[in-house]
């Protein structure tokens, strides 16, 4: 017996207290949030902000981007996601509505090259009002430029799409930041993946 | 070799379905690329009992100031499958919704309704041994949204998953037998299959009904299903 998949349905406008309460702040407790990786994490701790654009390329006020990522050392958690952990936490997840500017904002550590990979990369699943089925991308770093012609993955997408998954690395006072930005349509569309 | 059988495209929607106007400038135009990869994606988070409190999973009780919610009480009972019917346990399910009179806890819901000041509307419950999962809650309201003229949303509960893998991950609505408003709703109406639509729809069962306290509904849910590994085969 073979049973049909459950549709997906869009997130809607309203996920705020229940999928982000914490970063919302309604009072309900989180099980992820923007940090990915707490101070106690091994590796090299980084933060990567971004907006999501859409077609008209204004920055969308009310996605919920997650991201699910290797440790430094390029292997996945098995243990349950604790988000009290000051430790690797591996799953992050971030509301665009409480940011001025509408960025996602996560801090976490730069993660390692996992075992049938190429090059680093973190997961990212795109949800918002308007998707009726969230989009699942990858976000590469730019100053693994070496590595990025041995990524399958990588090379795999077009040439002059590839750059829509790199996320380019700046040091601030505070931290090296990488910027992501999302482009849901348009010549800069992000490349997003049938995971 | 990958570890999830691929998406079944035939039950979902497509990522621009013009009736429901966001869509039209929020959804990807190109097509999704094919990913080789298989490790990552048969990799996922996985949650400890502990992260459901006590009350997480009741609803009716979890957003209590100073009595109990306005609303008729219903009890939702679910399995957690795979599409080759493999129960999946230990899954976490998250929860929301708006209230009885269809208004949402959420800053932004303008909706002239009153919110309940006991009535929070978001919890989680996690699936047992078996995949199956139970919460108590208060059965929502219908509420307007500007797509078009008069339009209103059938009564529904947002429910997420990450099911065994990220790649499993899935965020939906059940819906209700008999709301008049399916047939008008363009959310529900972007999946365009009729036989994977009616798998939206929880069923009314008076054998989870529960004497004298809250009404019964049975919503499964069925999550991609997993390549056998050749232990099992
Ligand atoms: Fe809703």
């Amino acid at each position: 017996m073979r049973y049909g998949e459950t549709p997906s349905q869009t997130v809607g406008p309203y996920f705020a207290y229940g999928l982000t309460a914490g970063q919302y702040g309604y009072d309900f407790t989180d099980i992820a949030n923007g940090v990915i990786a707490g101070p106690a994490a091994k590796g090299e701790h980084i933060r990567i902000t971004g907006q999501v654009f859409d077609g008209n390329n204004v920055p969308v006020n009310d996605a919920m981007i997650e991201i699910w990522q290797a440790d430094a050392n390029g292997h996945y958690a098995k243990d349950p996601v604790d988000v009290t952990s000051d430790g690797f936490r591996g799953l992050g997840r971030y509301g665009t509505g409480t940011d001025p500017q509408n960025r996602f904002v996560f801090d976490t550590v730069k993660p390692g090259v996992v075992a049938d990979g190429g090059a680093p990369f973190v997961n990212v699943i795109v949800f918002m009002r308007g998707m009726l089925v969230h989009a699942f991308s990858r976000i590469y770093f730019s100053d693994d430029h070496a590595l990025h012609g041995v990524d399958a993955v990588l090379q795999s997408v077009p040439a002059d799409r590839r750059k829509t998954l790199i996320a380019e690395r700046t040091e601030t006072p505070t931290g090296i930041e990488y910027r992501f930005d999302i482009h849901m349509q348009g010549d800069r569309e992000t490349v997003f993946f049938d995971v | 070799m990958p570890t999830f059988k691929p998406r079944d495209w035939g039950s979902h929607a497509p990522y621009i379905a013009p009736d429901y106007k966001s869509t039209v400038l929020r959804g990807p135009t190109r097509p999704l690329l094919p990913i080789t990869s298989g490790l990552t994606e048969g990799t996922g988070p996985v949650f400890a009992r502990a992260a459901i409190r006590n009350l997480d999973w009741d609803l009716t009780q979890n957003g209590r100031v100073n009595g109990d919610p306005i609303g008729e009480r219903m009890v939702v009972h679910g399995r957690v499958m795979d599409c080759d019917g493999r129960p999946q346990p230990h899954i976490l399910v998250e929860i929301w919704q708006a209230n009885a009179a269809g208004r949402y806890v959420h800053k932004v819901d303008q909706h002239n309704a009153p919110l309940d000041p006991n009535f929070r509307g978001s919890g989680r419950c996690m699936t047992d041994e078996n995949g199956h999962y139970r919460f108590y809650t208060i059965k929502p309201g219908a509420y307007p949204w500007g797509n078009h003229f008069n339009a209103w949303r059938p009564n529904h509960i947002h429910l997420s998953l990450f099911g065994p893998g990220f790649a499993t991950r899935l965020v939906t609505q059940m819906y209700f037998p008999g709301d008049p408003l399916l047939e008008l709703d363009p959310i529900f109406l972007g999946t365009p299959d009729a036989a994977a639509r009616d798998r939206l729809i929880s069923r009314f069962s008076i054998d989870k009904t529960e004497e004298g306290f809250a009404l019964g509904y049975e919503f499964d849910i069925v999550l991609r299903g997993r390549f056998a590994t050749p232990m099992e085969d």
